[in-house]
């Protein structure tokens, strides 16, 4: 019995062991980034660009590129997922879906050279805003899909005939009756692609660019700077203060995550209070 | 958050099958079809990457034969020489020689010794944050997992660099080297190289492995466990007997799920890896390359290869990799889908 308690207790201390060795990671990925950063925060870190010691450019083409996003994947991703839920049967839902999320388990890069190979030099377009949100959406659609499905699955199927029975027609229902409830886990889904986007380099490496100008809104043509590509390419450079300017980048990138992951998780905890209060 | 897909109800179903009943105008059907359409694109997408590396491929693969399989070199050759080498009818600079072996053995090297480490790890915290804690703390340490599930992999190299990587060199390494196994010691290494990737990696990945796995623990019926305790059993015993076998197939999935992201991991070994191209790793803490991160390295020189040749190549090593990362994508997720209780989440686990 003596040797079993022992073994009892040898077995909780890995374990707890092992619990610390996932949490101490995610502490000093922070703690040294924002160490690293220190010397480089001021007030001529945004409002400078990146030829002169700044990172203005970067964030704005960042934030630009979010925004390229949430409008192309966000607008596919949800409606694949609302016809997921809603409207696909059989074969052809369980085919779609399953190739929807393996897409989102292909490598980066594969992203990355396709889109050079084809957007930027077959199409001519160049490194460019449109090629780059269209590869970074690539990459991200699949999660909003997921989560639009599931957000709307949860959804009582009684809701659905009741609407029906009052004789209102399919589109009412889908904008009356199922997406309101549905909508804080179908924006939660939204933020995890952001949230992924903010972070992502290498399918924008070559389809991106970079400049040292603040990004604009032509699609075409023009180069558009972006953290992910300061902190890489700062992180090459010899000397204190790039590696500075560089840990800064990857500091702001950090805390646009950090804010997302807090919109999520209010967001998912209201998803799942609305959907509770409707079941029965 | 992950998420799941569940079954069909039977109500579901009855109200599916009264589809054709309800009331459907020209709107209902432009909507559906515009519906219809967004669902297709992420397969479509799909299709359209593979096609596309192995159309860019196509000329590497008539080129280089089955020497790309056993080649240890990948060079591009004399880019300004002016004289070309050819076979089958494509051209390629002088001196030019493309084989993926050594790219493939650091690849499959870094990712397995990431899954040897991520596994227990992910699984031993697992087990702890949800039999042990209370429930009010298991959500504030969930959100740890998201922090490094979602973690740019760019600021993965940064801390590999700057933290993580002077650790590994000084003092993982006197803790490995005193063991004295042939492959594992060697001269004091750099802060970067096969050891300091394959940990970041186990980093990476073990988000994906752990959110999989607090589902399936909490999947466990509490019965099975009731019944185990009654019979006297320790509470670990309990969980080696009971909850691990009953989750094991889950968690082959999502192991596969694991080490494909950590096949495909692109910038965070380009940052650490120390880039050594045209050899094997000597030992476990010397540099080494993989296939996504010498696509990003590469990719900018192979540009101005006149004869493209550099470019279809890296097309090859492209489609090397992306069958290999589907098809721990597709096999995992055929198991899971199999026979785990719970669905696997998308990508990357958040």
């Amino acid at each position: 019995m003596r040797r079993r308690r022992w073994k009892d207790r040898v077995f909780w201390g890995g374990c707890t062991l092992a619990l610390a060795l996932i949490i101490a990671p995610a502490i000093s990925v922070l703690v040294s980034v924002f160490h690293q950063a220190a010397p480089a925060m001021s007030w001529s870190l945004i409002t400078h660009r990146t030829n002169a010691g700044g990172i203005e450019n970067a964030i704005l083409g960042t934030l630009l590129l979010l925004l390229g996003v949430l409008i192309v994947a966000g607008s596919i991703g949800v409606g694949a997922g609302i016809y997921l839920a809603e409207f696909a049967s059989g074969r052809t839902e369980r085919i779609l879906r399953f190739y929807s999320e393996v897409l989102a388990g292909s490598p980066s890069i594969i992203i990355g050279y396709v889109g050079y190979v084809t957007l930027v030099v077959g199409f001519h377009w160049g490194f460019s805003l449109l090629a780059a949100v269209i590869a970074l959406s690539t990459l991200v659609v699949p999660y909003i899909v997921k989560t639009t499905e599931v957000a709307l699955r949860q959804l009582p199927t009684y809701l659905r005939e009741g609407a029906a029975g009052l004789g209102m027609r399919e589109t009412t229902i889908l904008w009356r009756i199922l997406l309101p409830p549905a909508l804080p886990g179908i924006v939660s889904g939204l933020i995890v692609a952001l949230a992924i986007s903010t972070g992502e380099l290498a399918p924008l490496l070559y389809t991106a660019g970079f400049s040292d100008s603040n990004p604009s809104l032509h699609l075409f043509h023009q180069a558009v700077p972006y953290l992910t590509n300061v902190t890489y390419t700062d992180l090459a450079l010899p000397g204190a203060q790039a590696h500075a300017t560089a840990a800064a980048a990857g500091a702001f990138s950090l805390i646009l995550l950090i804010v997302l992951i807090g919109i999520g998780r209010l967001l998912s905890r209201r998803a799942r209070m609305a959907t509770r209060q409707m079941t029965l | 958050m992950s998420v799941t897909a569940e079954g069909r109800t039977g109500s579901w179903r009855r109200w599916r099958a009264t589809r054709a009943a309800r009331s459907v105008g020209p709107t209902e059907r432009i909507v559906r079809s515009l519906l219809a359409l967004a669902a297709v694109v992420p397969t479509a997408a799909l299709a359209f990457l593979a096609y596309e590396i192995v159309r860019s491929a196509y000329p590497a693969i008539v080129f280089n034969g089955w020497h790309f399989f056993t080649t240890k070199t990948f060079t591009l050759g004399n880019l300004y020489g002016g004289s070309l080498e050819v076979h089958h009818g494509y051209k390629a600079p002088h001196g030019a020689a493309y084989g993926v072996l050594p790219l493939l053995v650091g690849t499959l090297l870094s990712s397995f010794i990431a899954l040897l480490v991520a596994v227990p790890v992910a699984v031993g915290g697992v087990i702890v944050l949800v039999e042990k804690l209370p429930e009010r703390l298991q959500g504030p340490l969930g959100v740890f997992l998201e922090l490094l599930a979602g973690v740019p992999s760019v600021i993965f190299g940064l801390w590999g660099v700057y933290a993580f990587g002077p650790l590994v060199s000084r003092t993982v390494f006197r803790w490995i080297a005193a063991l004295h196994i042939p492959w594992l010691s060697g001269e004091i290494p750099a802060r970067q190289g096969l050891l300091t990737a394959s940990l970041v990696l186990a980093v990476m990945i073990i988000p994906i492995i752990a959110s999989i796995t607090r589902e399936l623990v909490r999947s466990v019926p509490a019965i099975s466990k009731e019944g185990a305790v009654a019979l006297g059993l320790t509470h670990s015993e309990t969980i080696r007997t009971v909850t691990l076998p009953f989750i094991r197939t889950g968690l082959i999935a999502a192991s596969i799920l694991g080490l494909a992201r950590a096949l495909g991991e692109t910038i965070a070994v380009l940052i650490i890896s120390g880039n050594a191209l045209n050899t094997y790793p000597r030992n476990i803490f010397a540099p080494f390359s993989s296939m996504a991160s010498t696509i990003a390295a590469i990719l900018d020189g192979a540009l101005t290869d006149s004869t493209k040749m550099a470019v279809h190549s890296l097309a090859e090593v492209g489609l090397v990799l992306l069958v290999v990362t589907l098809a721990a994508n597709l096999g995992g997720r055929a198991l899971a889908n199999r026979f785990s209780p719970v669905g696997l989440p998308v990508g990357r686990g958040v």
